[in-house]
């Protein structure tokens, strides 16, 4: 990347303003972001955001332009994915493009840097912390033992009257399972819906576990993760249908399905998140 | 009063036995007597006084169809009869003849077991007869022939007694002829008409006398006899001793099905369940114990008791407070009033037993065509087939803003109450779209919105509805998801004329079992693969899976289908409805996360992709046409002809009789607007005229840019022609 990047800035001769940098912002509010992140964001020409696959909950549009002493450019789904002309402005200006949490963890974004590379504008990243490493953090499981993450989306009633509930994440959650690998379980943020909960997801899966007729996941423990990053998050281990009607608070939300636990990450569990006593007595076994 | 309630009492006994009922049709071309025929017989049976009768025409019950003097609506009467020693219940439909309402035709026919198809002897079988005689038999519907206005034979063309009978022969041939070449099988199962048996009666509904031989035999009055009366101007007489409605009704009653016989031969053809099970068995028996069965065929507003759902009860009982679900929907709804109808009015009663025609209010899901039952899972009804489709537009604005809402529901009414109409909102434009089957059509339906609904709207000049297809194959075409992370790849193709027959005439279904599709597919030449891989039809158009184990496609398809749906709705052309094209999905490519390929990824790229293939594969618009038949004295040729031509109109027929010639010939709809008054100057009002739907065909090379720009100018589309490139990036 390195190269093609040096590449690209000889291609574009002299100006050697132009630029595009990722800035990852944090978990939670507008000081979240790293000291480099903020020295990128005030020698940028233009400042451009998209918070709708995840959200500073602790902050506001407001208050991060203070904060950085100049407006923020707020972009829909739309400029994103289906037309991103906001890049063009790199290939002559020095701009930044801000996401919660750490940058290009979201699918969408290396889309974006691929667009760039492609019309010869160099690109940057600047990391800042992310909700995969703060799960590990805050509940105490161990990050080599997962598996592939994935993401319960809202049920989609389609303009045909017929009603959608995608099984993909329970598969990936009991093919995780079956290898010893926990799951890290995004939840849906839509525009309409809104925040889906810990609540919501939990009783998704149980329906499509109920559905498959196999209760793979019914009884199995689960990890929820409220607010990470804030100075208030909520962390709650127990078996799923003790959970089903846990108040986990404001969002963000996020879920952990773990599997087999190491007797570090047991006692972890008991301390971090409340999880049953009688969770010690299977290590002990 | 007395003699009211006695008659509600002998109404409600009669149903309870439907050996003793008779649900029929009065079938005819229109002009030939329909209405004076219903309500003679309704005056005859004593249900309305004669006064009424004639004067009224109480069947056409709309001030509309008074003033126009068509009958608009199909209209539901009952009435009483006796008939050796035995009272019997004669329900009774009228329907309309114009070809504008033939979606009425086809309902009405759902509901009855017979029908009287009634012909001017003057006239002789029209193309309407031609039509409706073809419903009936397509519905399992056994015919009788009523042959009216024999006066105007004897006042009128003056012929003697001998040629009366020539003429009157020779009309009965041509019937029989038609009944043969329709279907064979059920004319030599005895469905023809025959004199000497009783099957054909004669006679003048205007003047209430008719003649059969039976009733020759009954009442000693020969052919001579009525020749006679005629000439002498004494029809009264006649009309005393040959009586309308004991010459028809007799008829009816001997020669024409109860529930109980008709049910059991009409099952299978307008129901494609398993007949060996409980619900196909009380069908066929038309069981009073067994569970309900219900065929909603008409849908009105009633200003005191709300929507009033009128239909075919096939089996068990419908009664009061019951519970019963409605096809296509996944509430219950519960049944508030049942009756039936006496005379023109409709009256409450506990209960209806199967084989009767049931009024019903409380089911607030229905529609017409929705089958109403207390069986879990029952297989609904066969959809009931329009022998034409929507071909002309108007935009309808309410007049004023405050309206709107008002209007909203008064649309929504509308459609509910004639199936055939179909209203769409254009999301762009805010204007509220009416598509029917003719002008007329859109005329009448407008009226009756500012005279009965009480909202005063404008409407735009009808415009028409073309449909797009494609000539050649593309693919396979790439569709992109917006994130680019999923990849489909579309292959199109026009579909087989054969199979587009086959799904319009409700051969080929997703609602019929999948092996059975299957094999129908198979016969009509698609391959094996294709066959299976149906996922959809959707109008004349299909979508094909033939992918093999591609991981999360199964809770993807719905997107695509999504996709899919939005494009044969309104093509990539001009947003015109599509037909007759082959979607086909060879590949795709997945994310594997499902948030990745949400409604937002997947939609579009299945539609643009589908858009895409369309434009390569040379889409194109098909104008729908109308059969035209004008009948007209030979000075007048000339205008008519003219008018034709005028039109790109092709002449396909020329018969004479006399001095009178039947012109057939097809003329796209697009030019006949403002026919009526045309064809009237052209010919100095000496000719009839009569159009029924023809098909789509191509729309000339030479028309193509000129249709396409204004129709997507007036969508407010850009108007150059789009490109493939429109829709997908290289
Ligand atoms: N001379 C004559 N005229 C008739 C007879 N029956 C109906 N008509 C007339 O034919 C016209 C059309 O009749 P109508 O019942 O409205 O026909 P529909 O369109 O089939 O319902 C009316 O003017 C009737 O008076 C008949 O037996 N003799
Ligand atoms: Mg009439």
């Amino acid at each position: 990347m390195y190269k093609l990047d040096s590449k690209a800035l000889i291609a574009i001769g002299m100006n050697s303003s132009a630029m595009l940098t990722f800035v990852g912002l944090g978990l939670f509010d507008e000081k979240d972001i790293s000291v480099k992140g903020l020295e990128a964001i005030k020698n940028a020409d233009e400042v451009y955001a998209e918070f709708y696959t995840s959200k500073l909950v602790g902050s506001t549009i407001d208050k991060m332009e203070e904060l950085y002493g100049k407006p923020v450019n707020l972009l829909t789904r739309e400029d994103v994915e289906i037309n991103p002309k906001w890049i063009e402005r790199g290939k002559n200006k020095n701009i930044v493009f801000l996401t919660g949490g750490d940058t290009m963890v979201s699918t969408t974004h290396i889309d974006l840097r691929l667009r760039a590379i492609d019309m010869n504008i160099p690109t940057k990243l600047i990391h800042a912390s992310s909700i995969v490493s703060a799960v590990c953090g805050l509940s105490g499981l161990q990050n080599y033992r997962f598996g592939k993450s994935t993401t319960i989306p809202y049920p989609y009633l389609s303009s045909r009257g017929n009603k959608i509930v995608s099984h993909t994440p329970h598969e990936t959650i009991c093919s995780n399972l079956k290898m010893g690998l926990h799951t890290l379980v995004f939840l849906d943020i839509d525009m309409e819906k809104g925040y889906m909960t810990i609540n919501e997801a939990l009783k998704i899966l149980l329906e499509i576990d109920l559905i498959k007729d196999r209760n793979q996941i019914s009884d199995s423990l689960v990890l929820g993760i409220a607010r990470a990053g804030s100075d208030n998050p909520t962390i709650k281990c127990d078996y799923l249908k003790s959970l089903l009607d846990a108040d986990f608070g404001e969002p963000l939300h996020i879920l952990v399905v773990p599997a087999n636990l190491h007797f570090i990450e047991t006692e972890s569990l008991i301390k971090l998140a409340n999880a049953p006593q009688s969770l010690m007595d299977l290590v002990n076994d | 009063m007395g003699r009211r309630k006695k008659m509600v009492e002998r109404v409600k006994t009669l149903m309870k036995n439907p050996e003793n009922v008779r649900n029929i049709g009065i079938v005819a071309h229109i002009d030939h007597g329909k209405t004076t025929l219903s309500d003679n017989l309704l005056a005859g049976a004593g249900m309305i006084s004669n006064e009424l009768a004639g004067k009224q025409l109480f069947m056409d019950s709309d001030e509309e169809e008074q003033e126009r003097g068509i009958t608009i609506d199909s209209s539901n009467v009952s009435m009483v009869h006796e008939y050796d020693d035995n009272e019997y219940l004669i329900n009774l439909i009228d329907t309309p003849g114009h070809v504008d309402f033939g979606g009425d035709v086809t309902r009405a026919m759902r509901a009855v077991d017979g029908a009287v198809v009634v012909i001017d002897a003057v006239e002789g079988t029209m193309p309407q007869t031609e039509t409706v005689l073809r419903q009936a038999l397509k519905e399992h519907v056994k015919p009788v022939l009523f042959i009216n206005k024999v006066d105007r034979l004897i006042n009128e063309l003056q012929v003697d007694s001998q040629e009366m009978q020539i003429r009157l022969g020779k009309l009965i041939d041509h019937v029989n002829k038609l009944i043969k070449g329709m279907n064979e099988e059920k004319y030599k199962a005895g469905w023809k008409v025959d004199a000497s048996e009783g099957t054909v009666a004669f006679g003048s509904a205007l003047y209430n006398w008719a003649i059969s031989v039976p009733m020759m035999k009954k009442t000693q009055i020969s052919f001579n006899d009525v020749y006679e009366y005629c000439k002498q101007e004494d029809m009264k007489t006649l009309a005393e001793k040959c009586p309308l409605h004991e010459a028809v009704n007799d008829m009816v009653i001997y020669f024409l099905p109860s529930p109980i016989d008709a049910q059991e031969g009409r099952v299978n053809t307008i129901w494609h369940g398993d007949v060996s099970t409980e619900i196909g068995h009380a069908m066929m028996k038309a069981d009073a114990s067994a569970p309900i069965a219900f065929m909603v065929t008409d849908i009105s507003m009633d200003p005191h008791a709300g929507e009033v759902a009128t239909g075919r009860l096939f089996s068990g009982t419908l009664s009061r407070g019951m519970e019963v679900s409605v096809s296509g929907t996944a509430q219950k709804n519960r049944i508030q009033q049942v009756g039936v109808f006496m005379g023109p009015e409709r009256i409450e009663v506990e209960n209806i037993p199967a084989g009767n025609i049931a009024a019903v209010t409380g089911l607030k899901d229905a529609v017409v065509g929705s089958t109403v039952t207390t069986m879990e899972g029952m297989t609904p009804f066969e959809s009931i087939r329009h022998a034409s489709e929507p071909v002309v537009t108007v935009a309808v604005e309410a007049k004023h803003m405050r309206d709107l809402p008002k209007l909203v529901e008064v649309l929504r009414q509308v459609s509910k109450e004639d199936p055939t109409l179909k209203i769409t909102l254009d999301e762009e434009t805010g204007e509220h779209l009416m598509a029917g089957m003719g002008e007329l059509h859109l005329e009448v339906i407008a009226h009756r919105i500012r005279r009965d609904k009480g909202v005063e709207i404008s409407t735009t000049p009808p415009i028409v509805v073309y449909r797009e297809t494609i000539q050649g194959t593309a693919g396979p075409v790439e569709g992109k998801s917006p994130n680019r992370h999923n990849r489909f790849y579309i292959e199109v193709e026009p579909l087989d004329k054969e199979i587009v027959a086959a799904i319009k005439e409700g051969e080929i279904s997703m609602d019929m079992p999948e092996l059975e599709r299957r094999e129908k597919l198979m016969e009509k030449g698609m391959s094996k693969e294709e066959a299976k891989g149906i996922t959809e039809i959707h109008e004349s158009n299909i979508f094909i899976d033939v992918t093999k184990g591609i991981q999360h496609l199964n809770e993807t398809m719905e997107l695509i289908l999504e996709g899919f749906e939005e494009v044969m709705k309104g093509g990539p052309l001009s947003r015109e409805p599509c037909m007759g094209v082959k979607v086909r999905l060879v590949d795709a490519k997945l994310h594997e996360d499902a948030i990745h390929r949400g409604p937002a990824q997947v939609i579009p790229a299945s539609r643009q992709a589908i858009q895409a293939a369309m434009l390569m594969a040379n889409d194109t618009l098909m104008e729908p046409y109308q059969k035209l038949f004008i009948q007209v004295p030979q000075e007048q040729m000339g205008g008519a002809t003219k008018e034709i031509q005028g039109r790109r109109g092709i002449i396909l027929d020329m018969v004479s009789e006399g001095d009178m010639t039947t012109i057939s010939s097809k003329v796209p709809v697009a030019e006949m607007f403002g026919f009526a008054g045309d064809i009237r100057s052209a010919t100095e009002g000496r000719s009839m005229w009569s159009t029924e739907f023809l098909g789509f065909e191509p729309l000339p090379a030479s028309l193509i840019n000129e249709i396409v720009s204004s129709i997507r100018e007036r969508k407010g589309l850009k108007k150059d022609l789009p490109q493939p490139s429109d829709f997908i990036s290289a």
